[in-house]
């Protein structure tokens, strides 16, 4: 029994783990498309973020200044994409996917011509990196029953980044439902005719909006190869930014719904990897690749189950145009 | 919005053009920013892909590639889905394709040619079939849900091709070669036949097919009833409702033609080069698609030229590759990322100073 229990406070860790770029990425789409602008570009964002971060601190030594310009990275990207669907009424899906094109393509490309491995940066070394906290305590409480090893094993033991994101949740729900920006934001992806006739700019309000999806973006990039991994590969963000952006939807654009459906789908994630390999009762081994793609699975009968017809904010993927 | 009043050639030619030209600015102020010489390297880049007989044979036969997925994103297009899964669609249709000619390959080329066909365009089209399902009628999302079959199927074929499929003895996650009679002859062969000398490339009949299928979805979307739903259903949804079409129907019916011309990109692939089914086969040619069908506007002349220009930069990149080691591969898909931002996303990038500059014109005439 308390096998099973430690095997399970170590599948909810990993979950909290895996679900901290995933989280990041789900709030930046979440604040992109409450404004009305789809957002599919988060893969690409969180990848040139994680590369971003990855080299700067290999160069550096520092993993603040990699963080740091992580975010100004994606915040370029942000601006592209605002560029391309605000100022210029472009197609946002359409902009979204070149941005993962144009990223999956140039950060190995740079890695390349930066360090001669392949496209990769080389592992980070120790300051270079995040690394997990210990909370105070976390020792000495071990011995607890039942709560003991929940403090030592669940709560302490992560990276400041997760620490954030958490911190961050509560924050982007404030901002959205209490803040009188929020109530712009959300009204411009409602009913951006409405702003304007309250001579509020529609185009300022999306682009903060969009900004502030690339500056997350940055975030969930840097936690990628700075604090989860140790390094950047390419395609280290394998699908991540579309399951967010499935995760949001599954959230009916709502932060606590949204980072709920996250958690499942790290803790699916989370599953799979220990379930690699196990035999299980009457199942007997499943093949690697059918866990693999449990998450994938899992949004699709979500999406298509549970959810239903999913109402997204009434503008979004809408240009808006002024009348003349 | 209102309509633009430019000239047709303005707006078909001269719009695309300048579109094309930035991105190619652009990726030549990144290929800058490495410390490379741009001009040289899209020098590479032209010769590699036009610049002697087998270099334009490999510019068609990536190009057959994308026509099959760039038809299929464009189908998928008119009724205003967005299929994303062309690659999972590709890969799957290959399974099809795959499962034919080692199965039934020993019959008569002739025979297996529809055979092989018809494999793909239904393993493509069911792969469509659950998201386009989906969609109709429990409205989830196709853009998430195709991306997701993206996954699922890739990991299904690995899971095939290393479980089940595997050549025998071999440690390569690949099948057994294909009999000689499913193969594709190659376009310098059948131009043997008849006297002309060809530069020998992997370009094959497939290439045909593919413009066959050209004809068929111009056909298709302009001349028919169906074509008509689609279209009707694309533009307003309502109002098709109101003049009896079933939105479901046009949606499931787009998707499983999509899918089933996604399917079709192995018979140029599979039985054309590889002659057995290789894991990754699709190499994001079902990405490349959405690309195509934005460039060539959704109609089927469009998607050749637009195809025929990725072909060339595919295999002018490889060259490119070759000569400029400091360039890796990798950059072909930032150029063509650029490609899509410029004349996808930011099409209307030129056009108020271009309005201006024509227009001005008619007033005062």
């Amino acid at each position: 029994m308390t096998d099973l229990w430690m095997q399970f406070l170590l599948t909810a860790d990993a979950t909290l783990r895996i679900s901290t770029p995933l989280i990041l990425a789900a709030l930046a789409g979440l604040c992109s498309e409450r404004a009305a602008v789809i957002d599919i570009g988060l893969e690409g964002k969180m990848l040139g973020g994680a590369f971003t971060a990855a080299t700067v601190s290999y160069l550096t030594g520092s993993v603040w200044l990699g963080l740091i310009c992580a975010i100004l990275a994606c915040l370029l990207l942000a601006l592209l994409h605002g560029f391309a669907c605000i100022t210029h009424r472009g197609n946002q899906v359409v902009s979204g996917m070149a941005i993962n094109i144009v990223v999956a393509g140039l950060a190995p490309t740079l890695g390349h011509a930066i360090f001669h491995i392949n496209g990769d940066t080389p592992p980070l070394p120790q300051g270079a990196r995040f690394m997990a906290l210990t909370l105070p305590g976390a020792e000495a409480l071990r011995g607890v029953p039942v709560l003991g090893p929940i403090y030592a094993e669940l709560i302490s033991g992560h990276t400041l980044l997760t620490y954030a994101t958490f911190a961050l949740i509560p924050c982007v729900s404030f901002m959205l439902y209490k803040t009188r920006f929020g109530l712009r934001l959300r009204a411009v992806g409602e009913n951006p005719e409405a702003v304007d006739t309250a001579g509020i700019s529609v185009a300022w309000l999306r682009y903060r909006a969009v900004l502030i999806a690339g500056a997350l973006c940055g975030v969930a990039g840097a936690s990628l190869s700075t604090a989860l991994g140790a390094s950047f590969i390419r395609d280290m963000t394998a699908g991540k930014g579309y399951l967010a952006l499935a995760a949001m939807i599954f959230g009916k654009w709502r932060p606590g719904l949204t980072v709920t459906a996250c958690l499942l789908f790290a803790f699916t994630d989370a599953l799979q990897a220990r379930l690699q390999g196990v035999s299980l009762p009457l199942l007997g081994e499943i093949p690697v690749q059918f866990i693999i793609m449990l998450p994938y699975v899992m949004t699709v009968i979500l999406l298509a189950g549970f959810v239903g017809k999913v109402v997204a904010p009434k503008a979004d993927g809408i240009p808006y145009v002024k009348e003349r | 919005m209102a309509q633009s009043k430019l000239p047709g050639w303005v707006n078909a030619g001269l719009i695309p053009a300048l579109n094309l030209l930035t991105a190619f600015v652009v990726s030549g102020l990144v290929i800058l920013a490495m410390g490379q010489d741009p001009v040289k390297a899209f020098g590479y880049m032209v010769y590699g892909a036009f610049g002697y007989g087998e270099a334009i044979g490999y510019t068609l036969y990536y190009a057959t590639n994308f026509i099959f997925t760039g038809l299929a994103v464009a189908v998928a297009f008119h009724c205003y889905l967005f299929n994303i899964g062309g690659e999972g669609q590709a890969y799957l249709g290959g399974l099809g394709i795959g499962l034919v000619c080692l199965y039934l390959g020993d019959l008569p080329f002739w025979a297996v040619l529809p055979l092989t066909v018809l494999g793909g365009a239904l393993f493509g089209a069911a792969w469509a079939a659950i998201p386009a399902y989906l969609q109709a009628r429990r409205g989830s999302h196709i853009v998430i849900t195709t991306i997701m079959f993206n996954f699922i199927g890739s990991s299904v074929m690995t899971f095939l091709l290393v479980d089940w499929l595997k050549r025998p003895g071999s440690q390569l996650p690949e099948t057994s070669p294909f009999p000689e009679s499913a193969w594709m002859p190659k376009l310098h062969e059948l131009a043997g036949a008849l006297g002309i000398k060809m530069a020998h490339s992997p370009a094959n009949l497939a290439l045909l097919i593919a413009l066959l299928c050209c004809v068929g979805v111009w056909l298709f979307i302009w001349h028919t009833r169906w074509g008509y739903e689609i279209r009707a259903v694309g533009r307003n949804p309502d109002a098709a409702v109101y003049s009896g079409i079933s939105p479901a129907r046009a949606i499931m019916l787009s998707m499983l033609l999509s899918g089933a011309l996604a399917g079709l990109m192995g018979v140029n692939e599979l039985m054309g080069e590889q002659h057995r089914v290789v894991i990754n086969f699709t190499n994001g040619c079902g990405f490349v698609g959405i690309a195509i069908a934005l460039m060539g506007r959704n109609h089927p002349a469009g998607i050749v030229l637009a195809s025929l220009l990725m072909g060339a930069l595919f295999q002018g990149g490889a060259e490119l590759a070759f000569e400029m080691p400091a360039i890796t591969r990798d950059m072909i898909w930032t150029i063509q990322g650029f490609v899509i931002l410029f004349t996808g996303a930011l099409e209307h990038l030129y056009r108020p100073q271009l309005e201006r500059i024509f227009l001005r014109g008619e007033a005062t005439a």
